[in-house]
């Protein structure tokens, strides 16, 4: 019997219940969930009750996800070189002299990374792969120095964004990054993204 | 009475081992053996040493291990029997380690397109129903070829197999009553790469599991402990261990992993991009490098799998793809879930390649590295599934066949 026959009996013995009378005599009514969801199909309340409402200090001390559109993009502005003296201290040891390459990756386009080195791979950087300028910064304030995630302030994000984006020819050396030019900057390979068009089926993609 | 401690019982076990170990290649060995050296070997002959335990143990002769790098490690494929993977062996791809988490202070944060915005601690979670699923879960990153000397493990290690038990994502949802525009949730892991992913809602509707145990136990650090979320079907990285946030809301984040990461080149230049589900795939185990085989009768064993439903069948080639021989299924045949197959075959000491390939549920063939890169104009780095051969030389040595460029 698969796991699927297992939940439906289980079901069925749940409405068997219900309708022999076996309904909780306190409590409000269990309903069953199939139409919304195939995984648990056992009768269930429309809620719990379980768990603790979340608080505005938590919400804004966890929630630091920043999307394409800007949100989540906290206050502060960056430029390129106060950027480039930030790297150089906190970031050159693992992503070389001007991010063009080392033990943690090269993140820079130049000739060298875009063709390759003597028969490897060219490597993917955020000049020429990186669909969105706004997962730069969110992905170095969450992550990023490797040894030392979360020790950098939005304004140290913003200038090393700054940095990163003008290394790698999208932004002139004097533009200013915040929370308003972030989300207009277009990136060379966004156009390149297409979504998963594989569907099983007969066809190989 | 001889007193008989640990390490005599090790030690006895040790010998008993070389004794055996030579017994299979050179006979004359074991009849050099005196009759009373093998007494002293023969458990029948003295009460057991080891007394009942607190936890249970591997036979001391059984040397079952993970093959690690500096980012992951491999599941020994090859030495595995049936459809799930003991836990300690359970492949491992982390993005900056394993954090260590203290369960009594570890919560999990739902906001966003919510109406109730809720925090739920781990005992809170083990409140609420519970659902289990036996379910593969790969890495798409998970394909290597090269050289002759590689196992199953090396090729294709990044796939094991667990029942997963925890939370439908879906109770939760109706918990905190997911507003209708809602259409990707953000999965956000506690671990010092805040690990961040986003998911489609449906999936959290289908069947998407927030796991809190893995076969039978809390989940292993290196899984997710305490709690991670667990997608059936779908890519390993999409599966955020170490879970401590999920976030409701109307478009994907665009997050590192979701661009830069876990995307693949289709052809054209074109980057393709949320390739979710895991393409069906099947590998021989036995006979494979680097075991040696004997000539005479051989079950071919292995396992399939596919993200996008049951295996349907499984074709076994023994001359090198020339033809196909339908393989049984051995049951349970589950949903999204590694399956057994073997075949009966008589090998006549000549030397050829044997080859598998998988049938899903939805009619996908598991294709060949050819197939795969002419769809895609070249090696694309992720969700490679290709046919793979061993090469069984007359002298019984099986060999990967590496595939060509
Ligand atoms: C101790 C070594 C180390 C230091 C210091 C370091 N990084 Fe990294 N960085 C890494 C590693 C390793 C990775 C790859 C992580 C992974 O793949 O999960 C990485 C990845 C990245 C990436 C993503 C690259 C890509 O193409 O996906 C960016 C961007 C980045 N680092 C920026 C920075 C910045 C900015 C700093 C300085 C504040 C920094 N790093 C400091 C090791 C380091």
């Amino acid at each position: 019997m698969t796991n699927r026959t297992c939940w439906r009996a289980g079901f069925l013995l749940g409405v068997v219940g219900l309708m022999a009378g076996f309904r909780p005599t306190t409590g409000p009514p269990l309903t069953s969930s199939a139409q919304t969801h195939s995984l648990d199909t056992i009768p269930a309340p429309a809620r719990f009750g379980f768990g603790r409402p979340a608080t505005t200090a938590e919400l804004t001390r966890l929630d630091i996800d920043v999307r394409p559109d800007g949100k989540g993009l906290p206050a502060g502005a960056g430029t390129a070189e106060r950027g480039k003296a930030i790297f150089a201290t906190k970031c050159a040891t693992c992503h070389g002299v001007g991010g063009t390459g080392g033990l943690g990756g090269a993140l820079v386009t130049t000739t060298m990374t875009t063709t390759g080195v003597a028969g490897k791979r060219p490597e993917k950087t955020i000049g020429n792969y990186w669909p969105y300028a706004t997962t730069v910064f969110d992905y170095v304030r969450r992550a990023m120095p490797f040894n030392e995630p979360g020790s950098l302030t939005d304004e140290e994000v913003y200038h090393l964004t700054a940095y990163l984006l003008h290394a790698n020819g999208i932004i002139d050396e004097k533009a200013t990054i915040t929370a308003q030019t972030l989300p207009t900057v277009v990136m060379p390979a966004q156009t390149l993204f297409i979504p998963d068009d594989r569907r099983g089926g007969s066809e190989i993609r | 009475m001889k007193k008989v401690n640990r390490r005599t019982w090790l030690s006895g076990a040790a010998t008993a081992a070389v004794a055996i170990a030579q017994t299979a290649t050179a006979k004359a060995v074991q009849v050099g053996v005196p009759i009373d050296q093998l007494w002293a070997d023969d458990p029948t002959k003295q009460p057991g040493g080891a007394p009942p335990g607190q936890v249970g143990t591997r036979s001391p002769f059984e040397k079952l291990v993970k093959n690690p790098s500096d980012i992951s490690s491999r599941t020994p494929l090859q030495d595995l029997h049936g459809i799930l993977t003991p836990s300690d062996l359970h492949f491992e791809r982390h993005h900056n380690g394993v954090p260590a988490i203290d369960p009594a202070k570890h919560e999990l944060l739902i906001h966003g397109m919510v109406d109730k915005p809720l925090v739920v601690t781990l005992a809170d979670l083990k409140r609420f129903p519970s659902v289990s699923h036996i379910a593969f879960l790969e890495c798409s990153g998970n394909f290597r070829t090269g050289k002759e000397t590689l196992s199953p493990q090396d090729i294709c290690g990044l796939t094991s197999q667990s029942e997963w038990t925890g939370v439908s994502l879906a109770t939760l949802f109706r918990e905190v009553g997911v507003r209708p525009g809602a259409s990707w949730f953000l999965a956000e892991g506690g671990d010092a790469a805040l690990m961040t992913r986003s998911i489609p809602v449906q999936k959290g509707w289908d069947d998407a599991i927030i796991a809190y145990a893995q076969n039978g136990e809390a989940l292993r650090p290196e899984q997710g402990y305490p709690v991670r979320l667990f997608l059936p079907g779908w890519e390993g990285n999409t599966s955020v261990k170490w879970l401590r946030r999920i976030e409701l809301g109307d478009a994907p984040w665009q997050t590192r992993e979701e661009t830069s990461k876990y995307t693949e080149a289709v052809g054209d230049g074109k980057i393709r991009q949320f390739s979710f589900d895991i393409d069906a795939r099947s590998i021989i185990t036995f006979p494979a490098y680097p075991a040696p085989v004997q000539r005479g009768w051989i079950e071919i064993r292995g396992l399939a799998w596919s993200g996008r439903g049951t295996i349907e069948r499984v074709e076994i080639s023994t001359d090198a793809g020339k033809s196909w021989q339908v393989a049984t299924l051995q049951q349970p045949v589950l949903d999204k879930a590694h399956t057994r197959f073997r075949l009966l075959w008589h090998w006549n000491g000549d030397e050829t390649e044997i080859m598998s390939r998988a049938v899903d549920s939805t009619g996908y063939v598991q294709p060949t590295y050819r197939q795969l890169l002419d769809a895609r104009g070249g090696n694309s780095g992720y969700h490679m599934n290709p046919i793979t051969a061993w090469q069984i030389k007359r002298d019984g040595r099986v060999l990967h066949r590496p595939e060509i460029r």
